[in-house]
């Protein structure tokens, strides 16, 4: 039995976190870039042009590439062979969390959340809680995917519990009516991500992981590669543009993943991310 | 690039020869608030009492800043949904607002405000957080300490290039 301390996820967690927080990735980054090569009016460039030059900035400087240093999220995949010892911290949720706390200090990241989301709404002052998805696997590893999460795009995201009979009309006009919706709150460009199928909660999670899919991959199935291009397509009709200047830049990609189902269910869930796309991947 | 400049605080002619669209270059200051600031501002004109800053004529950079490294004036500081602070928008305007700086769409009721009142709303593109910090040349907490980021600041900015969203 392999043996993960405390303390590497910890250490995991937090330069995960300051890697996503700092450094876009260069698909969005090649993303964006033709996008610019494509749009002629000057706003849609210039929201663009600023977009580029504050990714330079942010990782020259490691500095936040938005002041929304976002909520983190985290999944983690715990292979079964590998047992987590204890550390001054705790186990394995509490490392995570102090990760996210070290990085919260480490890296000047803002302090983003509210306790009780009715009530007091009194901020946490070390943007505590992360929120954790954790799964265990085969193997003797530990995989973390990290997901800082900014609330300007979250807020645009929506779960829908349709019909089978809407079939993929009825999934592809929800999925650009809510971009649709969304105008330029969700800093554009976008990468959408979606999920289709599985029980309410499920449907929402695969949303959510699809939109760190590499932006230019190509979905493995040709049915969901057609509607993907097809959503992207029409969501770019939209004209919204970069930073909502107008343009032919909403999204830059929309990213579909499906589950099984219930026979009496079409669940499909939109969830929105900025250009701000941060996420980084890495295992003990 | 061509872009006009602005000096804040605006005053009614400025106001009157902008246009939607047009790429302006703001120098001046102005004062951040989001969510909770606005809040307790609508609390104090329900109350009567005075805003914690003279508001006639002054804008509102919808914002709330990541901490400054040491060193720096200000972390890295984009704007924020102006959509909710919708709300409270009108009220502001109405007790002499005159700009606003922020990112989306705003309601029908603010759009109408400012018509009536003569106030000019601005976007900046949202997420350009790091870049936009290099136009803030002085941050000082003026109010709401307690909030943390949402208090709030007075920055004197300068060369902050913005596009005007409506009026
Ligand atoms: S939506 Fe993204 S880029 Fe825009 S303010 Fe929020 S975190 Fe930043």
């Amino acid at each position: 039995m392999r043996i993960i301390r405390a303390n590497e996820i910890l250490e995991l967690t937090r330069r995960l976190i300051l890697d996503a927080e700092f450094n876009i990735g260069v698909d969005v980054r090649a993303a964006l870039e033709a996008a610019l090569k494509r749009e002629t009016a000057q706003p849609a460039r210039l929201a663009l042009e600023q977009i580029l030059e504050n990714q330079r900035i942010a990782s020259e400087e490691r500095t936040p590439l938005c002041q929304d240093t976002g909520m983190i999220v985290a999944f983690v995949e715990l292979g079964q062979d590998a047992r987590v010892e204890s550390d001054a911290e705790g186990g394995f949720e509490e490392a995570i969390q102090a990760g996210a706390r070290a990085a919260f200090y480490g890296g000047y990241l803002r302090a983003s959340v509210v306790d009780d989301p009715l009530f007091e709404r009194a901020n946490t002052r070390d943007n505590s809680p992360a929120v954790i998805h954790a799964r265990i696997v085969g193997g003797d590893r530990l995989r973390m995917l990290v997901m800082p999460k900014g609330f300007g795009s979250e807020n645009m995201s929506a779960i829908r519990m349709l019909p089978p009979s809407a079939g993929r009309e009825g999934a592809a006009d929800f999925i650009v009516d809510t971009v649709r919706r969304a105008g330029s709150k969700p800093c554009p460009p976008t990468i959408v991500g979606v999920g289709i199928g599985g029980t309410f909660e499920q449907c929402a999670l695969i949303a959510k992981k699809a939109t760190a899919r590499r932006v230019g991959s190509v979905h493995p199935d040709p049915r969901y590669a057609a509607l993907e291009d097809e959503c992207l397509a029409r969501v770019n009709a939209l004209g919204i543009g970069p930073a909502g200047y107008g343009g032919f830049t909403t999204s830059l990609a929309v990213h579909i993943d499906h589950a099984p189902t219930h026979i009496a269910g079409m669940p499909v869930a939109v969830n929105i991310v900025c250009h701000a796309s941060r996420h980084a991947e890495g295992y003990i | 690039m061509n872009a006009i400049d602005i000096a804040l605080p605006l005053c009614a002619q400025t106001v009157a020869a902008l246009n939607p669209g047009d790429i302006v270059r703001i120098g001046g200051p102005v004062y951040t608030a989001r969510d909770a600031a606005h809040r307790r501002m609508a609390e104090s004109l329900v109350r009567g009492e005075p805003l914690p800053f003279a508001i006639a004529g002054q804008t509102i950079y919808y914002a709330g800043p990541a901490p400054a490294r040491p060193g720096q004036i200000i972390g890295p500081c984009g704007p924020t949904t102006s959509a909710r602070m919708d709300a409270y928008t009108p009220q502001l305007i109405k007790a002499g607002l005159r700009g606003m700086i922020g990112k989306g769409e705003r309601s029908d009721a603010v759009r109408e405000a400012m018509r009536e009142y003569g106030a000019v709303y601005f976007g900046v593109v949202g997420g350009a957080a790091a870049l936009i910090a290099r136009c803030v040349k002085r941050c000082e907490i003026v109010a709401y300490e307690d909030l943390g980021t949402e208090a709030i600041r007075r920055l004197e900015l300068e060369g902050l290039i913005a596009i005007v969203l409506g009026k």
